[in-house]
């Protein structure tokens, strides 16, 4: 049997509004203190996991931390790279290409916005196959609305079912001191009432813009058994790409979360009723929505109903972004690491007032470009 | 501002492999890749077909007829020329040749625009180069 690889050590930077921070600072911030809490040194890391903006970022990365490691991966999948690096740090782990794996992750998307520094700030007159569709104005949000849109349509799925979804982070983040959104409850009706930014999907559909960093590191569980933390096992993961622009996604349903939800949870053993606790990527209320149908939580067009029942949130039969999410929590750029981080301490009981009773199992599930690429990873405590 | 000028920045970067289309577009015409091995049309054209690879593909226009498989209206952006703009429709159409394109809905208002409306292509000159396909509601 292959060797079990376990998440040893995981932390955040400083997260929030952080105009006097640089992006790798964050990283350097999110490293130590992940390491910390593992109790391990920068010397014993000789795996890096990191995707960035950056020219090089690798290089960079590498460079700024002072470590010349004899393991890299900078895939870029947009949000779902973190999970990705999971199953490919077990991979690395499993066959002894590296002994200790840091994944880490920082950005300063919030206060990059007042520098105009951001890609988006930037016309690029569009080449390739984005000539089909610069000149037509479609936004992020715009791309999200259309999946939106067509949900609504095959299955009646309405603004309600998707604000109902903002709400329930909104509470989650109730219980989360560091939260973006903590101490600011919103109810149902003002989710509703917040301004329209690409229709169907309102502001309250949108996640907060936070800076951050973050960092997990995984080890065998043989090195981990004499760490600091109760290591938690990575028992199952899975990824996949289905396109890039939203003309050629085949059906829109039809997620890669389908293949890496069967994937992850077929390699753990388990169902989805045996979830415990979820973290899904939700930078919109939509994705939530879907992923949840295609991972298997819910049937086709009933995920609707189910945040509308409560279900999502705080005491509910399926907790989900425990700490808030990217609605309510943090979101500075590409979420998923943080999926990872509090699915651990979930399972860790770590997580105090938002503490899910008996964590023993954990799905994290990674969301890319505009529903592009899916990883997801399965944890055990 | 006039639209070329307004879409500066957003205007197609022609290459080798597109330029048949943008050539097809001033023409009033909208040109598919249409596979001779598998008998498949694609869209966005590639030089090879994206289900079989094969080289044997040749260009066909499209009807121009279709439905919107789904859509958004945009009401806020961040930048110039789109922020002055809103609100506009954005939609994916699937032609009824079996390829979906994305392309603003004109000629329509946000609350007329649903799912499944009939749309045909128009043809938008923007610059000597690039006239851009538009689609606007179609009642046969």
């Amino acid at each position: 049997m292959a060797t079990r690889i376990c998440i040893a050590g995981i932390a955040e930077s400083e997260c929030g509004h952080l105009p006097d921070r640089t992006a790798l600072q964050l990283h350097q911030q999110a490293a130590r203190a992940a390491l910390e809490d593992a109790g391990l040194q920068r010397n014993d890391v000789d795996g890096v996991f990191s995707c960035g903006e950056d020219w090089m970022h690798p290089m960079l990365l590498a460079e700024y931390l002072g470590l010349q490691p004899t393991y890299v991966d900078s895939t870029q999948v947009g949000g779902a790279s973190w999970e990705l690096f999971v199953g490919h740090a077990v991979g690395a782990l499993q066959a002894g290409l590296c002994r200790v794996a840091l994944l880490v992750y920082g950005s300063t998307a919030r206060s990059d916005v007042r520098r105009p520094r951001r890609a988006g700030d930037v016309p690029v007159a569009p080449r390739g196959p984005a000539q089909y569709e610069g000149a037509y104005g479609l936004t992020l949000v715009g791309k999200y609305a259309l999946a939106a849109r067509r949900h609504m349509h095959e299955y009646g799925t309405t603004s309600r079912q998707l604000a109902a979804v903002a709400v329930a982070a909104n509470r989650w983040a109730q219980l989360n001191p560091k939260a973006f959104h903590h101490g600011k409850p919103m109810s149902l009706d003002a989710a509703m009432q917040t301004r329209m930014i690409a229709d169907p999907l309102r502001q309250a559909d949108c996640c907060v813009r936070t800076d951050g960093g973050g960092a997990v590191v995984l080890t065998t569980e043989e090195q981990a058994r004499d760490l600091r933390r109760k290591p938690v096992r990575v028992l199952g993961v899975g990824e996949a790409l289905s396109h890039l622009h939203l003309s050629q996604w085949a059906d829109m349903p039809d997620l890669p979360a389908q293949h890496t939800g069967r994937r992850a949870l077929q390699q753990a053993g388990v169902a989805p009723k045996d979830i415990d606790v979820l973290q899904v990527y939700d930078a919109f209320t939509v994705m939530v929505l879907l992923s949840l149908e295609a991972l298997g939580f819910c049937g086709r067009g009933e995920s609707g109903a189910l945040a509308e029942s409560g279900a999502l949130e705080p005491g509910g039969r399926l907790p989900i972004n425990t700490d808030g999410g990217a609605l309510a929590a943090n979101h500075p750029g590409m979420r998923g690491l943080f999926l990872l981080i509090e699915a651990a301490r979930q399972l860790r009981g770590e997580c105090a007032a938002r503490q899910v009773p008996n964590a023993r199992l954990a799905l994290c599930h990674g969301t890319g470009g505009y529903f592009s690429s899916a990883a997801t990873v399965v944890l055990g405590a | 501002m006039d639209r070329a000028a307004a879409l500066a920045h957003h205007l197609p970067v022609i290459d080798a492999e597109s330029a048949p289309f943008w050539a097809g577009t001033r023409d009033r015409k909208f040109l598919l890749r249409h596979c001779n091995s598998c008998h498949r049309n694609h869209f966005y054209p590639r030089h090879a077909c994206p289900r079989c690879w094969s080289d044997n593909c040749e260009w066909r226009p499209a009807s121009g007829k279709g439905r919107v498989y789904s859509y958004t209206v945009i009401h806020h952006h961040d930048v110039p020329p789109f922020r002055e703009m809103v609100p506009y429709i954005v939609a994916l159409i699937d032609l009824a040749e079996g390829v979906r394109v994305t392309a603003n809905v004109v000629e329509c208002t946000p609350e007329l625009v649903h799912v499944g409306m009939p749309v045909e292509v128009v043809f938008e000159h923007v610059t000597d180069d690039i006239t851009l396909p538009q689609f606007r509601p179609h009642t046969s």
